[in-house]
């Protein structure tokens, strides 16, 4: 019995993140019906490095982001063209195991969405999903993945109230913790602070800091500090466009585009 | 159409204290020689007074310069223009200090007549003032060409110290008793030249921002 639920795990590592490039995208083109919210899109995100992707509203960074683990497959009319390889895989190709891509790229939000159970079961949802169910290996799962998560010392005495009763920022990173429980090899987070405070910003740009050390993340941002305090790369689109994607302190200081410099300055328009 | 119209003005006040600041050290520079051409220690005395005014200056554009960093957190060609300001203020408060410093030694050679007179010095102070000028000026205008020409010039500045410091090793070498004045007019040739040195590291911050490259040494 045991063995079938450990095959069951195992089945779920199908990538192989040996690359150095965590993420391959070439001419990726999105369409929401007739509006085509990507355009040959086209970059190469390295393994163990924070890549922030900035732009204004409706630029299609967070389409992007989607795109990584399929999740714009759920919206209607949306039609893509191009590849997108992730641990040298298709992640687009017809035989793709969705929840193997999605054990290994996981997703945080903007807004804290803990489930209505406790904090135990939040974090150990996914490897009960993917087949653990050995309280000894739950215990230690979970454990390891609020300590990833800084949040340890502050919910083990709680892991068994509700989450939702827990500040937006404990929240949140119990959804990361939630995340790493799967134990991804990429961490996608869309705006994953806008909600919360400057400390709990502080904890999450920091735990992502430490996270990057064995993982590969990917983060929406509107804040431009955030970007230039946090990813070693930075991602400028609009309008669909990939306009500039170069090491943060070259974007922000020295951008080679004139609309990139317009709007990390400001004078958008 | 810039949305950023208070960093506009605060970026506009910054350019204008520093046009202020260069004006303050070009007179410094043309009053220190005239005081020492003309033996003058009133004047001289006025440029030491006045390099306070230079040092106020300084500390003003530098808290301005890091009210922005703080408070509008400029990113590309703003970060540039703002770090850009801050390295030049540093360079000018030091030409202000040389100037200050030649006005010094012109107290010191006291009331006996030159052993020679400072044309040449009269000449490299001439360029030097016009590299300060035009540093700062290559800044306010972005004019990359010529921020770049200062480092052709300064080799001309530093042919005339070559010159006035062969000059003053033949004057040493002729009567003994020159040593004393060769060795304050030696100083005074080397504070000019420094002066034009300070001239060519504000060009190449202007270069820096308007390009992004920064020339290192």
């Amino acid at each position: 019995m045991k063995d079938k639920k450990q095959t069951v795990k195992d089945n779920l590592d199908i990538f192989d993140f040996t690359s150095d490039i965590a993420v391959n995208i070439k001419s990726l083109n999105l369409y929401y019906g007739n509006f085509q919210a990507l355009k040959e899109v086209s970059m190469e995100l390295k393994k163990n490095e924070i890549t922030a992707m900035i732009g204004p509203s409706g630029c299609g960074k967070s389409t992007l982001l989607k795109t990584l683990n399929r999740m714009n497959d759920l919206v209607d009319g949306c039609r893509i063209e191009g590849s997108i390889t992730i641990g040298e895989k298709d992640i687009y190709a017809k035989d793709i195991d969705l929840s193997a891509l999605r054990k290994n790229v996981g997703m945080v939000f903007q807004k804290p969405n803990p489930f209505p159970m406790s904090v135990y079961d939040n974090v150990a949802f996914a490897p009960r999903t993917f087949g653990i169910r050995k309280k000894a290996e739950l215990d230690e799962i979970v454990e390891t993945s609020l300590k990833r998560a800084s949040i340890w010392d502050e919910l083990k005495d709680r892991l068994n109230k509700s989450a939702l009763g827990l500040s937006g920022g404990q929240q949140q990173r119990l959804c990361i913790a939630r995340s790493l429980a799967a134990q991804p090899k990429i961490l996608l987070m869309d705006e994953p602070t806008s909600a919360l405070d400057p400390i709990s910003t502080g904890k999450i740009e920091e735990l992502m800091s430490e996270l990057v050390k064995d993982l590969t993340i990917v983060i929406v941002t509107h804040n431009m500090q955030q970007a230039t305090r946090i990813a070693d790369r930075t991602a400028f689109f609009y309008l669909g466009e990939l306009v500039e994607f170069a090491d943060t302190q070259t974007l922000f200081t020295c951008p080679a585009d004139k609309r990139t410099e317009n709007y990390i300055t400001g004078r958008f328009g | 159409m810039s949305i950023r119209n208070k960093y506009e003005e605060e970026l506009t006040t910054v350019f204008n204290k520093l046009i202020a600041m260069c004006r303050t050290v070009e007179i410094a520079i043309e009053k220190s020689v005239n005081s020492l051409v003309h033996r003058d220690t009133e004047l001289a005395g006025e440029v030491i007074k006045e390099d306070k005014n230079v040092d106020n200056l300084e500390h003003e554009i530098e808290q301005d310069c890091l009210k922005i960093l703080l408070m509008e957190h400029p990113v590309a060609s703003d970060f540039r223009d703002v770090s850009a300001a801050l390295k030049m203020i540093t360079d000018l408060e030091r030409i202000a200090d040389q100037a200050a410093d030649i006005s010094e030694i012109t107290f010191q050679f006291g009331e006996e007549s030159f052993i020679k007179e400072p044309f040449h010095i009269k000449e490299m102070a001439k360029l030097a003032t016009g590299m300060v000028k035009d540093s700062v000026q290559s800044y306010i205008n972005r004019d990359l060409e010529l921020a770049r020409s200062l480092d052709r010039r300064d080799d001309g500045v530093d042919n005339l110290f070559g010159k006035i410091k062969g000059e003053l090793v033949e004057l040493i070498k002729k009567d003994g008793r020159n040593a004393d004045q060769a060795i304050l007019f030696m100083m005074i040739a080397k504070y000019i030249e420094r002066i034009a040195d300070h001239a060519v590291n504000i060009g190449e911050w202007v270069e820096y921002a308007i390009t992004g490259y920064h020339k290192i040494g």
